[in-house]
């Protein structure tokens, strides 16, 4: 049951013979859970009592390698628990809850458990967490390569706190980025302001920005196997830091959060060493608005974003600093463009299209990306950054060009909210996905979305499927041509696509826009998709094609389908992104946007947690967005989708209409919760 | 041996040709009932039908779910009676639990909301650990009543819990019978294989 991959040689059969301690006052759950682990070939050690744990602990630190407890027991807190065992042992801690609520799980990870798991437990679950333990003992070792590895992401919490395992730099990035990786922009905050009173001493200006400097510049270190200088990150975060300094001062909060992802962005892209320092530096920059941006954006959506730019920075530092360089700015560009509606926006915007439009290696595309921002309709605003951020997202987890293109099609798209707003969606998705599923399903998310939620008429012109950004921003700008969407940036678009071409997903990401342009026609697209994700790495995109077509018509059987496939977060966004397309049309609010993109993210992140290989961040976003049933989806998608119906119904009405017989489930269930119990419900089904 | 001839009357009903496996049985003395020994054995496939299809039921039902499913797995050579040992801690402990709930509620001064709450955690965590989703849904709402404190929607959901335990444990007494009927039909079996 090993996952192999990452661990190096295990000496002594790890996992196999890794030592538990199960904590858990309620006998059914110990008992069910000891079976579960001693299944997993782990060698367990029960006890029903907080206390009766910490005195097997303290009397011998060495004989146990992981430690899972029960959150609530009569005699101590879990947390408490937690707590201790984490200052005196140092040991992983995982939690056990009935109860996911996102200020339970948030609590966890204050308090420095690596992992939240819901009752009841599954032994697929189970089988992963010997990961905690090694990525503990790797942090010490390893210095720089740790950031790469996703399941930094994944496990937001694992080195979160960083109270135990401080000092290491690298534990301090992991920090960080696990903070980002976290949900809430609010956690960012949070855990930023943690982290930095916890480890890094960095004290310049502003601390929080000093962190994500430190952070990027460590993490750039560490990312840099091209063996570039810090002394480019360093110029980065120079750069950084004085941008933020005036972005910070246009926006306090959202520049903040941004800055920390912007520094990771930034620090990515000096670290793949653009030819370009000052180009790097843009692109950084603009990464750095972008990610602001979405930052900002993200507040209204949902913090997945500030979390995804993040873990997208990480993971595709290596692959494609170049392009996200260029995609920001380009994204950059249109995020200015879009200012008008949110003020965060806007300044980041502006910073970023000097920083583009120098910088940017898809010069052509951010020359295109102007216009099009210019057509593109403030309305959706934040729509509009929401897509900037997308495409940060996007190209963060891929080097995909296509971060460039959708904002490009956003912008064009600009009148519809909802183009904006599955944007956004997408690059929730993206996010969560470059955490779980290596950004290859997020950037086709994004694209999709795009495509969905222009709703134009893109036709999939573009039918390259590898790589290559380029190929998606040439797909992209035929899409934008073709679309029919009335502004004419999306002509413009269509012009720049082909310029920007890049390496790698652009062309997957291409047909995925292209696919999703002809969301009017979802099935299509779908289909397009189908086949054209097929060629990329994005598993998620057939699923987002699918999902597509699928949300207008039976948003469940979509996620059903998906879900199983991974592409349980495409589908969300799909879903979200389809619900977003009929609501464009709408005009509807940015809030309901927001609430899409949460929901978006929440989809996204069931989509992951539905996934179980892919996303092994899954567990961690699922908790965080407080999506109980996602994880505790034995089932796996169905009651993700459950869930997902749930927050969607919740945040947007009209996407209740198609989320209705999914709905409904959920809504049995609130019913009782209501206290207006479904007697009759049951009744019903109590005929025995 | 009770159960055993009170599943042979049920049986009987079904038709009569297994009635007499049941009639008679105590399994070490299958030999000496006088029926012919692998008569005993065709018991074993009647049974198995049986339990399958009230687990089928009860899923139908959404009184279990694959959790359930997961135990049953769990459960091989090295634990052999897993499943019901758990369940049979589980309706312990919840026994105690409802017993506590009722308690509180029918205080008339009822106000501690909180440690109803931590009664229906373990509730909630002990049940779906073992598959029960319905009693899990309840309890879910019965969380949310109380979070609201709403006594009167406490207490419907308490009634409501209460005979959806009532009900699963009755099914799962059930099942368990049936699966100790096969289990001796089984080895009943095995010296005629011999």
């Amino acid at each position: 049951m090993t996952e192999e991959e990452r661990i190096e040689e295990p000496r002594d059969q790890f996992p196999v013979g890794m030592r538990v301690l199960a904590v858990d006052d309620d006998p059914t759950c110990l008992t069910v859970l000891a079976t579960l682990l001693r299944q997993c070939q782990y060698h367990v050690t029960t006890t029903s009592q907080a206390i009766m744990a910490l005195k097997l602990l303290r009397e011998n630190r060495d004989k146990f390698d992981l430690v899972i407890s029960d959150v609530h027991m009569p005699d101590m807190d879990g947390f408490k628990l937690l707590e201790h065992v984490g200052l005196e042992m140092d040991l992983p801690v995982i939690m056990l809850s009935a109860y996911g609520d996102t200020k339970l799980v948030m609590k966890g990870i204050t308090h420095g458990a690596c992992d939240y798991l819901l009752k009841p437990v599954r032994i697929e679950e189970l089988k992963n967490i010997w990961q905690h333990v090694v990525r503990r003992k790797k942090i010490d070792p390893k210095d720089h390569n740790n950031f790469e590895s996703k399941d930094k992401h994944h496990t937001a919490n694992g080195g979160g706190q960083g109270a135990t395992s401080a000092g290491h730099p690298d534990q301090n990035v992991r920090l960080n980025k696990k903070c980002k990786d976290q949900d809430d922009d609010d956690e960012d905050e949070e855990r930023d302001e943690t982290d930095h009173d916890n480890d890094d001493p960095s004290t310049q200006k502003k601390p929080r920005v000093v962190w994500s400097v430190e952070l990027h510049r460590k993490f750039v270190a560490a990312v840099n196997q091209l063996g570039i200088d810090k002394a480019v990150p360093k110029r980065i975060l120079e750069l950084m830091n004085v941008e933020k300094l005036t972005r910070e001062n246009k926006y306090r909060l959202y520049l903040k959060r941004i800055s920390s992802v912007a520094n990771q962005q930034a620090n990515m892209a000096a670290a793949f060493g653009a030819a370009d320092f000052s180009s790097l530096r843009m692109g950084a920059l603009s990464g750095y608005g972008n990610l602001r941006t979405l930052a900002g954006p993200r507040q209204f959506q949902s913090p997945s974003f500030l979390s995804f730019p993040s873990s997208g920075v990480h993971s595709r530092l290596n692959s494609s600093s170049l392009n996200m360089q260029g995609l920001s700015s380009s994204r950059m560009i249109q995020l200015g463009n879009i200012q008008s509606l949110t003020n965060p926006v806007t300044d980041p915007c502006k910073l970023q299209q000097p920083a583009v439009v120098a910088g940017s290696q898809s010069g052509n595309i951010l020359q295109g990306m102007p216009t099009s921002l210019e057509l593109d309709q403030l309305q959706h605003g934040k729509g509009v950054a929401c897509i900037g951020e997308l495409s940060t997202a996007i190209n963060v987890p891929k080097a995909l060009a296509v971060p460039s293109g959708f904002p490009d099609m956003k912008v064009n798209v600009g009148g519809l909210d909802n183009a904006l707003v599955g944007f956004s969606k997408n690059s929730l998705m993206l996010r969560g996905h470059p955490q779980g599923s290596q950004g290859t399903g997020g950037a086709t998310g994004n694209s999709f979305v795009v495509g969905a939620s222009l709703g134009s008429d893109f036709s999939p012109q573009f039918p390259n499927h590898d790589r290559c950004k380029n190929n998606w921003q040439s797909a992209q700008s035929p899409v934008f041509s073709t679309s029919s969407l009335p502004s004419n940036d999306h002509q413009k678009c269509a012009t720049l696509g082909p310029s920007d071409m890049r390496n790698n997903d652009s062309a997957t990401a291409a047909h995925i826009v292209n696919n999703i342009s002809n969301l009017p026609c979802m099935d299509a697209v779908a289909s397009h998709m189908l086949d054209q994700i097929g060629d990329f790495q994005c598993q998620e995109a057939p699923i987002c094609s699918s999902g597509i077509p699928n949300i207008e018509d039976i948003p469940k059987q979509t996620w059903e389908q998906d879900f199983s496939n991974r592409s349980e977060l495409i589908c969300g966004t799909n879903s979200l992104a389809s619900p977003h397309n009929v609501m464009g049309p709408l005009g509807q609010s940015f809030n309901s946007n927001n609430t899409m993109f949460s929901n978006n993210m929440e989809l996204n992140m069931i989509g992951q947690s539905n996934c179980d290989d892919p996303l092994p961040m899954q567990p961690h976003w699922a908790q965080k967005s407080a999506l109980e049933p996602i994880l505790d989806s034995r089932q796996g998608y169905p009651v993700a989708q459950r869930k997902v119906q749930e927050n969607i119904s919740n945040s947007i009405s009209s996407i209740e209409d198609f989320m209705a017989p999914m709905v409904k489930q959920k809504h049995e269930d609130t019913t009782f919760m209501d206290g207006d119990f479904g007697c009759d419900f049951y009744s019903l089904r109590t005929c025995s | 041996m009770r159960d055993i001839r009170r599943s042979g009357r049920r049986d009987s009903t079904r038709g009569e040709r297994k009635y007499g496996l049941f009639q008679v049985i105590s399994p070490s003395r299958s030999a000496k009932t006088g029926l012919p020994l692998w008569l005993l054995g065709l018991g074993v496939d009647r049974l198995r039908t049986d339990m399958s299809r009230l687990l089928a039921l009860l899923f139908h039902q959404g009184v279990l779910d694959e959790q359930f499913l997961q135990l049953q797995q769990l459960q091989d050579e090295s634990c052999p009676n897993f499943v019901s040992e758990v369940i049979n801690i589980y309706f312990h402990e919840s026994e105690k639990l409802l017993r506590n709930l009722r308690g509180l509620l029918s205080d008339r001064e009822f106000s501690d909301y909180k440690k109803m709450g931590i009664h229906l955690n373990q509730f909630m965590g002990s049940s779906s650990s073992i598959g029960a989703k319905r009693v899990r849904n309840v309890c879910v709402a019965f969380r949310a009543a109380s979070e609201q404190n709403n006594r009167a929607g406490c207490l419907r959901a308490l009634e409501l819990l209460e005979h959806e335990y009532c009900y699963l444990k009755n099914k799962l007494h059930e099942f368990f019978q049936i699966e100790q009927q096969r289990v001796l039909a089984a080895g009943v079996r095995y010296p005629i294989q011999n």
